[in-house]
């Protein structure tokens, strides 16, 4: 039978665009200290660890092994987990089916990566077919203005709407000591940003970060010795569905594999009003315009309504399911962190630790991590235990 | 830990250039195999472990070019960037934990690049890549530590590459069954002191799947299951220096835990048969003193007193090991596959008489820093 898993403590790098003060291990070593100071445990009290970060960007083979004299690895169980851009979610529900299998009862997720010594779209484009589809694939931002301009064509939403969700998650990072990007922005200096690939401008994506993430996973019984309030994973789901970047989008249907995704993990945690029984959400919006749409795929509102929604001020803090307090990816983005940092931050919030992003008294919360042939995984956490 | 079994598997054979196929195309043909040794269905399926690796495959998110392959459409998926063993651990865990079946599947085609390189990435940017270390000269450097510490000689060496390759003979997976004598070990190429070629792994293209399951499912599959009596893995120190490379300790600790899982007291007398990791011939006598079948510095002993042929009492690779065929990642769940066959005993020509527990084995990172270490057993 397997058992009941809670988070019991997060710690994040303070991410930068350049760390040349510390190397990757080193990088790692800093979050890994601040997750287990959290907690108050030691990395003798920890029985297994699962990293994960792209092989391409730092260029390191074996990053499990490498890695041991910053993640705490020496002598212990280390495996690596990586996905893409879902590598944070990955490793986290890795994590999660570790403690959950009764093998191990507090296990480390780690997520991290230091875009800094990478050639990031460069290393993006490999991912690609080298016959059929790299001659066309000119990596992240050109595959995802395909997807916003069939939305806007189809739904009338405008680069404003979408310059909204920057304003909505920069302002948010003000909030967050460890964000990258924490210079307030208005409407008009996303519309006045260099235009990369049409309609997505410099200030409609996310930065690239060096930074580290890791966050403790226990197992029920240990997990409420740990930590006053854990948070509960209630659910968790994943679709990496496409290999192909011309299957990957139905620019009819939307974000199939969060459509997916998530609807399997609602069902799993009971929850049928999403926008109305979550209190946060932590989602992986690499780019404004899935500010939108994705949230439409996450039944958050109707298909078409996201522009709306976002006007209204629902997903804003002290709106009816705020998005991320955090600052989200736009002001943060080291890529095999990213993922984990919303697993993290949704827990920070239900273990009441936001600090100055904290949304009050949050019970159900939401991550979501998105990478790969546009797939996406969906992690729910709870104050209750499931 | 509650009971679950390994109900089905597959393997391509292994070749030095599998010219005709991709990889996806491997990943697929061991997916359908699995699925019909089960006697199961991809709908009976409910998530996938796939196994790959970035440099290998000269791809970022190498796993996203074999999700459809192995039939990860509409599923839970993830992947294990490592050894096979450590992928089909990840997918055991996720049966232990809610899952009914998941499927593994790992593959690589050495043919694709040059694993000098590929190798050489494991070791750090700044200290040690310019020195030239990759898999081979660092595994030179551990078998002379090896020879060192404990008086053991290359012909101790060369008489593990004979016998597997001999094995090797009697599986039709293998890449290079051959005769060979001592002098012929002996007498090869020098490739890294003390290292000669018919010391080393060949590169090797090829695929391999298991399907993991539940107690419950583990029925509805008409194969006799192997079930996972213990499981563990565990990583020493990264730079070599920093590690006695003739001490295998984190195998020994993964051993210690895998044994204690299966209440396996003595591994000599309880464990039938042993499929592991031997990437290049010293490795094989190294590893059974960590896995705690002779005392330190007796491994080449063990060899020399025929213990590990087919007809002692501890066979060794009956399928002729790495040695014989090395498909990077793949080759940790080929020695699990193996396992799986002799305990079912339907492992053919190289089937060893009335196997109940083995021991599979596989590695991650230079000179077998991490460990993972599997029992498997007829008996529930």
């Amino acid at each position: 039978m397997a058992r009941s898993v809670a988070i019991v403590g997060t710690g994040q790098t303070d991410h930068k665009s350049h760390r040349p003060d510390v190397n990757g291990r080193e990088m790692i070593y800093e979050a890994v200290t601040r997750a287990l100071e959290d907690c108050e445990l030691s990395i003798k009290d920890i029985d297994a660890i699962v990293i994960g970060n792209m092989d391409h960007f730092e260029s390191i083979n074996y990053v499990d092994t490498w890695s041991v004299e910053g993640s705490g690895g020496f002598m212990k169980p280390i495996m690596k987990v990586t996905t893409g851009g879902t590598t944070g979610t990955s490793v986290a529900i890795a994590a999660y089916y570790h403690v959950a299998s009764g093998l191990f009862d507090r296990v480390l997720a780690i997520g991290w990566e230091k875009n800094s010594e990478s050639d990031t779209t460069a290393a993006i484009v490999t991912c690609s077919d080298p016959i059929w589809d790299r001659f066309s694939y000119s990596g992240a931002i050109p595959s995802l203005a395909t997807e916003a301009t069939a939305y806007m064509q189809k739904y009338g939403a405008t680069q404003e709407d979408a310059a909204r969700v920057a304003v909505r998650d920069r302002t948010h990072a003000l909030n967050n000591p460890h964000a990258h990007l924490r210079k307030p922005i208005k409407i008009e200096d996303v519309m006045s940003s260099p235009m990369l690939a049409y309609p997505i401008k410099l200030l409609d994506v996310c930065p690239r970060t060096d930074g580290a993430c890791a966050v403790v996973f226990a197992a029920d019984g240990v997990a409420q010795k740990i930590a006053p309030r854990p948070a509960w994973v209630k659910s968790s789901a994943v679709r990496h569905t496409y290999t192909w970047f011309g299957d990957s989008t139905d620019y009819n249907k939307g974000l199939v594999s969060l459509q997916e995704a998530s609807s399997e993990a609602y069902k799993q945690a009971g929850i049928t009003k999403p926008a109305e029984e979550f209190d946060v959400a932590e989602l992986y919006l690499p780019y404004t315009y899935g500010g939108l749409k994705w949230i439409e795929d996450l039944g958050f509102c109707g298909p078409g309504e996201g522009p709306q929604f976002v006007a209204e001020g629902h997903t804003d803090m002290g709106g009816k399911i705020p998005v991320n307090p955090s600052g989200g990816v736009i002001s943060t983005n080291c890529i095999g962190a990213t993922a984990l940092l919303r697993v993290a931050e949704a827990a920070i919030q239900i273990m009441g630790k936001g600090e100055q992003r904290q949304v009050p008294d949050v019970r159900l919360a939401m991550a979501t991590g998105f990478g790969g042939c546009f797939w996406s995984d969906v992690v729910i956490l709870s104050a209750e235990k499931p | 830990m509650d009971s679950i079994a390994i109900v089905g598997v597959a393997q391509t054979k292994y070749e030095r250039r599998k010219k005709d196929k991709t990889y996806y195309d491997l990943v697929y043909e061991v997916t359908r195999d699995a699925l019909e040794d089960a006697g199961l269905s991809l709908d009976d399926i409910d998530n996938v472990i796939t196994v790959s690796n970035d440099f290998l495959d000269g791809r970022t998110i190498s796993s996203m070019a074999v999700g459809e392959a192995a039939g990860g459409y509409h599923k839970n998926v993830s992947t294990v960037e490592g050894d096979g063993a450590f992928g089909a651990f990840y997918g055991a865990m996720r049966v232990l934990g809610g899952f009914k079946t998941t499927l593994v599947v790992a593959h690589s085609k050495g043919s694709e690049g040059d694993m000098r390189y590929v190798t050489n990435g494991m070791f750090d940017p700044v200290y040690q890549r310019l020195l030239g270390l990759e898999a081979v000269s660092s595994s030179a450097l551990q078998a002379n530590a090896y020879m060192e510490k404990h008086g053991v000689t290359e012909e101790d060496f060369a008489r593990v590459s004979v016998k597997n390759h001999g094995n090797a003979k009697n599986n039709p997976y293998a890449q290079l069954p051959m005769d060979l004598t001592v002098a012929d070990v002996m007498q090869s190429k020098r490739i890294a002191d003390p290292i000669k070629f018919l010391d080393c792994s060949p590169v090797s293209d090829g695929a391999a799947a298991i399907i993991i399951a539940s107690e419950e499912y583990a029925g509805k599959a008409r194969t006799k299951p192997a079930w996972i009596k213990g499981v563990a893995h565990c990583a020493d120190a990264y730079f070599i220096g920093d590690r006695d490379l003739a001490d295998p300790k984190s195998l020994r600790d993964a051993a210690q835990r895998a044994y204690g899982m299966a209440g396996i007291r003595e591994p000599l007398e309880e464990i039938d048969i042993v499929e592991l990791y031997d990437a290049f011939s010293y490795m094989e006598p190294l590893w059974l003193e960590g896995m705690g079948f002779c005392d330190p510095g007796q491994g080449g002993k063990m060899i020399d007193k025929g213990i590990t042929t087919m007809q002692g009492s501890l066979p060794v690779n009956p399928s002729g090991g790495v040695l014989s065929a090395h498909a990077v990642l793949v080759a940790g769940l080929a020695r699990i596959i193996e396992a799986v066959l002799q305990i079912r005993g339907d492992a053919g020509p190289r089937q060893v008489e009335g196997v109940r527990t083995a021991l599979a084995h596989g590695i991650n990172g230079p000179c077998g820093q991490s460990h993972c270490v599997w029992i498997l057993a007829g008996n529930m």
